[in-house]
């Protein structure tokens, strides 16, 4: 069973979640429904700081032993910081894809883009769909 | 002799539980109008004696040299008779890849310590389990450094094995990339400042061999220096292994990839092939070379083991995003070449010697020789360049004493008129030298 | 086992060499200590302890000479023995590559044969013997390709690949800078014509197929799936892995394939070595002849010559000429066999599949009933339903009933692969054996699947951890 899908976040339908800073600034992480899908995690290729990149591009790669998956930037905008805590321990995601998991930091070119993003209830669904 | 079991009681009973009638049922999805009656123009079976007796019938329609005067990229060194008989082993020649860990452990720690030995030799701080030779182990090397580097041209010495060469353009031509070449200087090595000057910021890596087509060493550590101070990486090549045994290793010169053909290290010259990529690398890009790679870990009871590791840059299961598409690669003469270099251990640095002693002789009573010249002042290690009055005469001369004489450059290098490549291994005596000597006389 | 480094004592060795006969000068007047390595860190050990170290290596491997090896899509037969000698013969080992080819005669009689049967067998009008290996040979053809569109004018950016084609495809693809699209297959397990159809324009520059596909079924359609390639100007290429299938049954070059690549290391015999090496010939249609790389064999009278002089030529894809010795041993297998012992080996490769798959199938899920070629395609799915055991825990279950496993997880459209692939030299008897040691796991799945998620059981190593090894690195051996 994975994780609950807090409702103090967005997500979009390539199961990346998506929270709100204070500072206008969103922290990026992929959910924990996606890090069950993928299994043991082994590496993170983590985009560079300051790399601009477009809703919808790939933006960091994970990796699981058998498997890799693009993650995909859910807003456009600037990356302004990444979780280096990943390339020396990728597992975090497995064991905590909403916290100590995170990916990026993105200063969003378009706060807009954020409408489009699904709420914790539209993701529920959309997990219980895949699942069948 | 076709090396199937089936008698045909077992035929019919196998056919009757399959629900067929006849073989040729099984077929039946070939659209008829495909269906070969026969294979045209296909010979008849043979039995083993009579293949043998045909394959000993066009052996000997080779000529057997007395001695092999030539290097340029594939080298006669003596073989151990420990190595052929370790290698011949069914339990590893009859495998495939290692894709069963729990079943080749053998094959997969071997590995693993050929990519230790690679990395040791190289100076580097990785290895993977062996490419196609040396020649496509370069290219791919050019290709990966386009992609780490988002440039799109390379830098090519030109005193690198022209085949090399054309093998690193045909890959950058297929991928879209620019290859240049670099002119070598007088002393037959490459020139910094010349390198310094043409490598501008489209520049993804500069390429060379240490020892090179020449069989001159080049100042590697000065040529990384040019290729850093643009951002340009470097990729090494090196001509004969075993030079690695007094050489000092590109990796400790500032290389970022050492690629060679490593078919010196206890593999028959077999005209041509199959030969031995090695390929080695800085740990950063570990994750982005291409090839196999044999990783140490521990079973679930904590007992150390291997396996075929970071799989996910492989074309298996990154398909068209896959670092290479190699798939087959070259083990069974990775696993010679550990036998052969933990059977020298650090007798590789004597055999090294010998043979520098053996070109240097070779070398001292060519020039002797009225005409003959000395081409490059630069450093060698067992092949050396020479001009002489007439060089396609020598070689049939020395022909006809079954004797294959020096590589001629001049097709190649159409600057380098009347030139020799000479190459003098282990395997060369000096009465033979002495010999070849009075023969040219 | 200990690593060779472990087992190294300063002093040992196990490969003398021979006093110099010719002066000795000190190394630093010739070469400038710059140049010179300080270190030299390999093992020292005596020849007992070499001999020993890998004697007990081998004997932890599995090779077809211990034991039935039905990994799909690898063609593992027999590799006999005669061949090895063959071309361990001096004559064929001893000679340098730029031997001239007054030396080389029977070497270069034998390659161009070699390229002659090759190219009856296969219906190509020549054959280039230089690729490497099976994937090697993909990227030549491919090169090819965009070669031959070049030369006609055309820009065409895309390869079509079937989603059962091996990763080797789109990889070689992608390699030459073409974008890679996926064909579907029908629900027979074929191409779907209409997807086909839709996706075949004046962009495309060629369809990748591997006929029989990696399901082990003959595309039924091939000859529409030609037409509609040709029809826009498009080529067709043939993985030719599975040609253990149709040798002497059918030609690709008959069936409209102009480009197709080999491996001889699987349908003609030759040992894989552990993981090579291989030899993967490419053969190609009139049409893309001017293409092949160099140097290419050219016969004057009784003569035989290596040319490079071929201005449409896309080069060399390595040094030299391909590899030779691999070469020999194929040729002396095709002239053991022969004709009428080429399609024995096909038929019997077909007959022992379908054999294999009308046993098993009561006891594992058969996703593409019909009969198949020379491999077969099981789905563990039932199984995982029933009592959670995978696909993987059975093939390390075979392991202890003494079978290296069929290939599994592959191809990727069925899930919980299992991809048996029998070839012709194994005897009713060992199939047998082998079915009912299938029929034994997927009754202990239901009665016992822990035994069967522990196995195996009686290997040197148990299950590795491949999280630990992707995680923390460990390729080359660092003292502690």
């Amino acid at each position: 069973m994975s994780k609950p899908n807090s409702s103090d976040r967005l997500y979009s339908k390539d199961h990346e979640w998506v929270q709100s800073q204070a500072d206008g600034s969103a922290v990026v992480g992929i959910t924990d429904y996606a890090q069950e899908m993928l299994t043991d995690i082994v590496f993170v290729e983590l985009p560079d700081v300051g790399r601009v990149v477009a809703k919808g591009e790939a933006m960091a790669v994970v990796e699981s032993v058998k498997s890799v998956s693009d993650v995909y930037a859910p807003l456009g905008g600037e990356i302004i910081d990444v979780n280096r805590a990943l390339e020396d321990k990728p597992e975090l995601i497995n064991s905590d894809a909403f916290g100590e998991g995170w990916i990026a930091k993105i200063q969003p070119a378009d706060p807009e883009e954020m409408a489009a993003l699904l709420s914790a209830v539209d993701y529920d669904a959309l997990i219980q769909q895949e699942k069948h | 002799m076709d090396y199937c079991p089936h008698t045909q009681a077992d035929t019919a009973d196998m056919l009757l539980q399959a629900g067929v009638g006849r073989v040729e049922e099984l077929f039946s999805d070939i659209p008829d109008k495909f269906r070969l009656k026969k294979i045209p123009d296909m010979p008849p079976a043979l039995s083993e004696q009579e293949t043998a007796a045909l394959l000993k019938t066009i052996g000997a329609r080779n000529r057997q040299p007395r001695l092999t005067l030539t290097g340029a990229g594939a080298y006669a060194h003596y073989i151990p008779a420990v190595v052929g008989h370790l290698v011949g082993r069914a339990e590893f020649y009859t495998a495939y890849t290692p894709y069963q860990a729990e079943l080749s452990q053998g094959i997969l720690q071997a590995i693993y310590e050929y990519q230790t030995m690679m990395a040791r030799l190289t100076g580097m701080d990785v290895a993977n389990a062996s490419m196609y030779d040396g020649a496509s182990a370069m290219a791919e090397a050019a290709v990966l450094c386009a992609r780490i580097s988002n440039r799109n041209k390379l830098l090519i010495a030109r005193s690198v094995h022209p085949e090399y060469r054309e093998v690193v353009g045909a890959y950058c031509r297929a991928n879209g990339y620019e290859l240049e070449e670099i002119p070598f200087g007088t002393a037959g090595q490459l020139d910094s400042f010349t390198v310094l000057n043409q490598i501008d910021d489209t520049v993804a890596a500069v390429i060379l061999q240490s020892p090179n087509f020449f069989g001159c060493l080049e100042d590697v550590e000065q040529i990384a220096g040019s290729a850093r101070a643009k951002g340009a990486l470097l990729i090494a090549g090196f001509t004969d292994g075993t030079a690695l045994g007094i050489v000092k290793p590109a990796g400790e010169c500032g290389a970022d990839f050492v690629v060679g053909e490593g078919q010196s290290f206890g593999n028959p010259l077999n005209y041509g092939g199959p030969y031995l990529g090695v390929f080695a690398a800085r740990e950063k890009y570990l994750r982005r070379i291409p090839g196999r790679l044999a990783g140490r870990t521990v079973d679930k009871n904590g007992r150390p083991g291997y396996v075929l590791t970071l799989q996910t840059r492989e074309q298996h299961i990154r398909r068209e995003k896959a670092t290479s598409n190699i798939c087959s690669n070259e083990a069974l003469c990775a696993l010679a070449a550990g036998i052969y270099l933990a059977a020298l251990g650090k007798n590789l640095r004597k055999l090294a010697l010998l043979n520098v002693y053996k070109a240097q002789y070779l070398k001292s009573k060519l020039l002797q020789l009225p005409g003959w010249k000395d081409v490059f002042s630069a450093p060698g290690y067992n092949e050396f360049v020479v001009t002489c009055p007439d060089a396609q005469a020598v070689n049939e001369k020395l022909e006809q004493e079954g004797i294959i004489g020096g590589y001629e450059l001049a097709p190649d290098y159409p600057e380098l008129e009347s030139a020799l490549l000479f190459c003098a291994t282990e395997l060369v005596l000096k009465e033979d030298i002495d010999q070849i000597v009075r023969i040219l006389k | 086992m200990e690593l060779i480094f472990e087992k190294s004592k300063t002093g040992r060795c196990a490969a003398d060499v021979p006093r110099s006969d010719v002066p000795e000068i000190a190394l630093e007047t010739l070469i400038d200590a710059k140049y010179l390595r300080d270190d030299l860190d390999l093992p020292e050990v005596s020849e007992i302890d070499l001999v020993r170290h890998y004697t007990n290596l081998s004997r932890r491997n599995f090779g077809v000479d211990m034991g039935f090896y039905p990994l799909g899509s690898c063609t593992m037969k027999y590799n006999p023995k005669v061949n090895e000698t063959l071309a361990a013969q001096p004559e064929f080992t001893s000679l340098h590559p730029y031997a001239p080819d007054s030396f080389a005669q029977g070497n270069l009689q034998l390659l161009h044969t070699m390229q002659r049967l090759l190219g009856n067998i296969f219906g190509m009008a020549e054959f280039t013997l230089q690729p490497a290996a099976g994937a090697h040979g993909e990227l030549t053809g491919v090169m090819m390709i965009k070669k031959y569109f070049e030369h006609k004018g055309e820009k065409r950016r895309l390869i079509l690949i079937p989603d059962t084609a091996h990763g080797t495809n789109p990889a070689s693809g992608a390699l030459c800078g073409f974008e890679t699209v996926t064909l579907r297959s029908n629900a027979e397990g074929g191409v779907d014509l209409d997807h086909l159809a839709e996706l075949m324009t004046e962009d495309v520059a060629a369809l990748m197929l591997t006929n029989p596909n990696t399901l082990g079924l003959f595309e039924r359609n091939i000859e529409k799936v030609a037409q509609l390639v040709h029809e826009k100007g498009g080529l067709l290429y043939g993985d030719g892995a599975n040609a253990n299938a149709f040798l002497g049954k059918t030609r690709p070059g008959d069936l409209g394939f102009d480009v197709i690549q080999l491996n001889l290391h699987k349908t003609f015999s030759t040992p894989h070595g552990g993981g090579g090496p291989g030899s993967g010939p490419v053969g190609v249609s009139a049409k893309l002849v001017d293409f092949l790389p160099i140097p290419r064999i050219v016969r004057k009278g009784q003569e035989f010559h290596w040319s490079e002089n071929f201005p449409l030529t896309i080069g060399r894809v390595r040094a030299f000429y391909g590899n030779f010795s691999v070469i020999v041993k194929a040729y002396a297998y095709i002239r053991s066999l022969g004709a009428e012992g080429l399609i024995r080996a096909s038929e019997m490769a077909v007959l022992n599949a379908n054999y294999i798959k009308e046993r098993l199938k009561a006891h594992f899920e058969l996703p593409y009933d019909r009969v198949c070629m020379h491999e077969c395609v099981f789905s563990g799915r039932r199984q995982v339903a029933e009592s959670g055991v995978h696909t993987t825990d059975m093939a390390k279950r075979l392991i202890d009933f003494g079978y290296h496993p069929p290939t599994i997880y592959f191809p990727l459209i069925v899930p919980e692969a299992i991809m048996i692939e029998p070839t012709e030299t194994e005897s009713k008897e060992t199939l047998d054996r082998f079915c009912n040691a299938m029929i034994a796991i997927a009754r202990e799945a239901k009665d016992n699947p822990q035994k069967v998620k522990d196995a195996p059981h009686y290997t040197p190593v148990s299950r590795l951890d491949e999280v630990l090894a992707a995680r923390k690195p460990d390729v080359c051996w660092k003292k502690p």
